[in-house]
């Protein structure tokens, strides 16, 4: 074989690019909504792409509702809802799901505990059958906790060896302290150890209760049926939900560099960042268009300072962790050992410049913004991703119009807001670098920053 | 089920595959190059993800960043390269489709004369930087580079993993990526996907428009080698981890071969997820491990099948070994029950029908449409795809684990924490990785 001609010898014209042109208006999925007599919300979006259902049941509580010294009890408690319910074993529970296909998981945050489990539409009133018996009626035997906690114990082990899972607990106690948002989810092997099944039993009693549960359907399913099914399966799950973490102790002053050493690491494990802003700061649309101009995207400046121009690392990226209370800003990245200073001290000066001395550009603002909201429309393709757009209504009280005002909104952020914001909400004096990596290589570059000498985290510090 | 195409090849070889799907007013654009780690040869291995990397740095009349033009009208894109094959994908509101087939022909037709030396050692410490994060520095991350070692002889192209060797990334000289580029990235060795709120006519013309003009290159002659293994390989080395963890690999059929679907019916029933019974045994009942999986790993020319377990404090990977086997030799003997195949069938009706719920992204309707096309010539597969699944008998599946899962041929990888050889599985020899 010879190689194929061009189909035209003509070239056609590439001395720009085209722009892009109009795409239709999209309609936002609508949220039907009703409650039913326990307190909990039912919530449905028609979704009738293909035949599938996705339930989503949201319990407004997380880990910032541990007790102190019981670190990890709302995310055991979580990892024990699937363990069996009636007669049925934990086993039996998960052969019953499997049965109808479905794909089925639990995620545990700060602030909410969820449940999720997505199936075929023949077999929704099946699912939803088995998801109120594993929320509202768990087994919680004593057999099952041991064992589940005897896993969680040996996670934790794993992580240790996992830089960047050290990195974010470490980060978190460093910031957050004995603060609710200080502890990750999983616990500390102290608190496990100490934990009881009678433990898990009350945190599901007092915490996990309809009147902080918000069911979300999202498929091809009708809003008075999915509310009369799941009246029908919730309908004896009773109770107010306590525990909620409103008020919160005084934030630790942590010093501004840390290190857990890790002996001829290949790579430092960075995190940079301090407390910063709740989800109900009415700059929160400043604050998206100022993060996804400095790290919040590939195009960001710090991913393009320090991958593409200086190819310290595969990739950077900073966020807001937009939460109940105030959630933290975090820088996290992965470079290489002997660019470790360097690349500290481009990340800092790249945060500090966009509060001011380097505001961002017209250009910049354009394409950010342009990047948040031309392809806002791909966030609703699916029943999940619809599920998850739902899911941040009920978890942080957001109006019902609030997908058809995000474009609006992004849209009117100048310049002056990212300014403004940026300082607001942004320190660099406040911030906090933890490093996990090799100290030995790194340790003389450290302390030339400027930022005191680097302070040493033993591993049972965190 | 089914995704509905209509196929066409332009003169210059290149296939376009266009799906209409109206829900969301975006397209997906995925391109497909039939490249991958396997067309590299011994000394030369990373090259062909390397190479991903420098498709994203800008050509010859956008001698900028891929990203920002693309980002600027909304879109999201990314593309991976495995074994077989190297895809790229633009998911784009449905007004931004010109740019985006503008971008991806500009950089298949015109990459070369903005390909700079600058650029291309920037990329290449990026994709060390890769190689660091996701292997090096991770715990039992080198695990991919001592089993594909050992399953495949040192020229198989499956020898070696889609990141490369350091010495090799290294050495890797900008003439050869020009070589590499003229021989595999052309118009005859790609098929792109267009997948959403398009009109299938117009996109079609304007596909045509902006990649018609490129030549269509040499014909890439696929690439042949077999791999056997003639005894139970027993491997181990030492790594920073506290916990030992064993892995067990079986040479296999290839993607859509027959026995190929069997052994991830097969795979999933024995360490997949809380209803499997290696799960059952090792860590609902005996509790001697923290976790297990399996899969059926398909590829082009040759399949492997992966089993990997990891010790609870106090237990030995020799413990964990002989449950295996003997779950494994239970399933060879008596098969599946009637629930275990009842479930695998209405798992795969629903795995299929989640499959068809994107247009774009990795494994979104657009991608899967270049897989049918790229690896079988048939795009029209995802019926026949999912049918191999129903079929499956409990005879078959016997028959086929009992073939494949074969305790004589097979890799077993110990990976232990240092200084602690003697929680290896037993008679294992010292592997070096790297």
């Amino acid at each position: 074989m010879s190689p194929r001609p061009a189909t035209r010898a003509a070239k056609i014209d590439r001395s720009q690019l085209p722009a892009p042109g109009p795409t239709r208006p999209f309609p936002f999925p609508a949220i039907e909504k009703s409650t039913l007599a326990n307190g909990m919300r039912v919530w449905t979006v028609h979704h009738t792409q293909v035949p599938l259902v996705a339930f989503t049941l949201l319990v407004r509580r997380g880990a910032a509702s541990d007790a102190p010294g019981q670190d990890g009890l709302a995310a055991v408690t979580a990892d024990m809802l699937d363990e069996g319910s009636g007669s049925r074993s934990a086993i039996e529970m998960h052969e019953a799901l499997a049965r109808l296909g479905a794909q089925f998981d639990t995620d545990i945050g700060s602030d909410a505990t969820v449940a999720s489990v997505t199936v075929l539409s023949r077999f929704a009133q099946r699912a939803l059958a088995l998801l109120s018996d594993i929320v509202a009626r768990p087994a919680m035997r004593e057999d099952d906790f041991a064992r589940v906690r005897q896993l969680r114990l040996h996670r934790l082990t794993q992580l240790r060896d996992m830089p960047s899972a050290v990195a974010d607990r470490a980060f978190l106690k460093l910031l957050y302290g004995a603060h609710p948002y200080g502890h990750s989810p999983i616990g500390n092997e102290t608190s496990l150890a100490a934990m009881h099944v009678d433990d898990v039993r009350t945190f599901h009693a007092r915490a996990i209760r309809p009147s902080a549960a918000t069911l979300i359907a999202v498929g091809d399913c009708d809003h008075a049926d999915i509310a009369r099914l799941a009246a029908e399966s919730f309908g004896d799950w009773t109770g107010t939900s306590d525990g909620d973490a409103i008020s919160a102790p005084s934030l630790p002053r942590a010093a501004r560099i840390n290190v857990v050493p890790r002996p001829r690491a290949p790579q430092s494990e960075l995190r940079i960042g301090h407390v910063a802003v709740g989800r109900d700061t009415p700059d929160y649309h400043a604050l998206v268009v100022a993060n996804t101009i400095l790290g919040g995207q590939f195009v960001s400046r710090i991913n393009l300072n320090l991958r593409e121009d200086k190819g310290l690392t595969y990739g950077a990226r900073t966020t807001f962790e937009f939460r109940r209370l105030p959630g933290p800003f975090v820088l996290q990245v992965s470079v290489q050992t002997s660019g470790t200073a360097t690349a500290i001290d481009e990340s800092i000066s790249e945060i500090a410049g966009i509060r001011g001395p380097r505001p961002v550009t017209a250009d910049e603002l354009a394409l950010g913004i342009a990047a948040l909201t031309r392809g806002y429309a791909r966030s609703f393709e699916t029943g999940e991703q619809i599920s998850r757009a739902a899911l941040q209504l009920a978890l942080y009280d957001l109006p019902d119009d609030y997908f058809e005002q995000f474009v609006p909104r992004i849209e009117r952020v100048t310049s002056d807001d990212v300014s403004r914001v940026m300082e607001t909400h942004l320190d660099p004096a406040r911030l906090t670098t933890l490093i996990v990596g090799d100290f030995d290589a790194i340790g003389r570059d450290l302390s030339g920053l400027g930022f005191g000498e680097p302070v040493v985290l033993p591993p049972e510090s965190f | 089920m089914r995704i509905p195409f209509t196929k066409h090849t332009l003169a210059n070889g290149l296939d376009v595959l266009l799906h209409e799907d109206h829900g969301c007013p975006i397209v997906a654009v995925n391109l497909w190059y039939h490249v991958g780690s396997k067309n590299e040869r011994p000394g030369k291995t990373g090259f062909a993800h390397l190479f991903e990397h420098l498709m994203f740095e800008g050509s010859q009349h956008h001698d900028r960043g891929y990203f920002q033009p693309l980002q600027g009208a909304g879109a999201t894109l990314n593309g991976s390269t495995n074994a077989d094959r190297t895809n790229y994908w633009e998911v784009v509101p449905a007004g931004a489709l010109e740019l985006a087939l503008w971008m991806e022909s500009d950089r298949m037709g015109y990459l070369l004369p903005a390909l700079t030396e600058a650029k291309f050692s920037n990329q290449r410490d990026v994709v060390l930087n890769e190689r660091r994060q996701n292997y090096e520095n991770r715990p039992y991350g080198l695990a991919p580079m001592a089993l594909l070692a050992a399953l495949f002889p040192d020229d198989h192209p499956y020898h070696w993993t889609t990141i490369g060797e350091i010495a090799d990334l290294q050495a890797v000289q900008l003439d050869e990526v020009h070589a590499f580029f003229r021989r595999y990235y052309h118009p005859g060795n790609a098929s792109i996907a267009l997948a959403g709120d398009i009109d299938a006519d117009d996109a079609l013309a304007m596909v045509d428009r902006y990649f018609g003009e490129i030549d269509g290159g040499d014909p890439v002659e696929p690439v042949r080698a077999d791999a056997t293994l003639p005894r139970d390989v027993r491997i181990q080395f030492e790594d920073r981890v506290e916990l030992p963890r064993l892995y067990v690999a079986w040479l296999t059929p290839a993607m859509f071969a027959e026995g190929d679907a069997e052994l991830d019916l097969a795979t999933d029933l024995l360490a997949n997820g809380k209803t499997s019974r290696l799960y059952r045994r090792l860590v609902f009942e005996e509790r001697i491990a923290t976790d297990v999986s399996a899969s059926q790993n398909s590829r082009e020319m040759a399949g492997y099948a992966q089993l990997t377990a990891t010790a609870a404090p106090g237990h030995t990977l020799g413990e964990i070994e002989r449950v295996v086997f003997e779950e494994i030799a239970r399933l060879a003997a008596e098969g599946p029950t009637d629930d275990e195949i009842e479930r695998g069938r209405v798992q795969a009706e629903a795995q299929f029908m989640f499959r068809l719920q994107t247009v774009g992204g990795f494994g979104g309707k657009s991608d899967q449409l270049n897989a049918y096309n790229v690896f079988l010539d048939d795009p029209s597969y995802f019926p026949r795809d999912l049918a191999r699944y129903q079929v499956v008998s409990k005879s078959s599946l016997r028959e086929v684990a009992a073939r494949y899962l074969d305790p004589s041929r097979r890799v077993t990888l110990s990976i232990v924490p240092n200084d602690r050889g003697a929680l290896a599985a037993p008679d294992s020899e010292l592997a070096v990785v790297s």
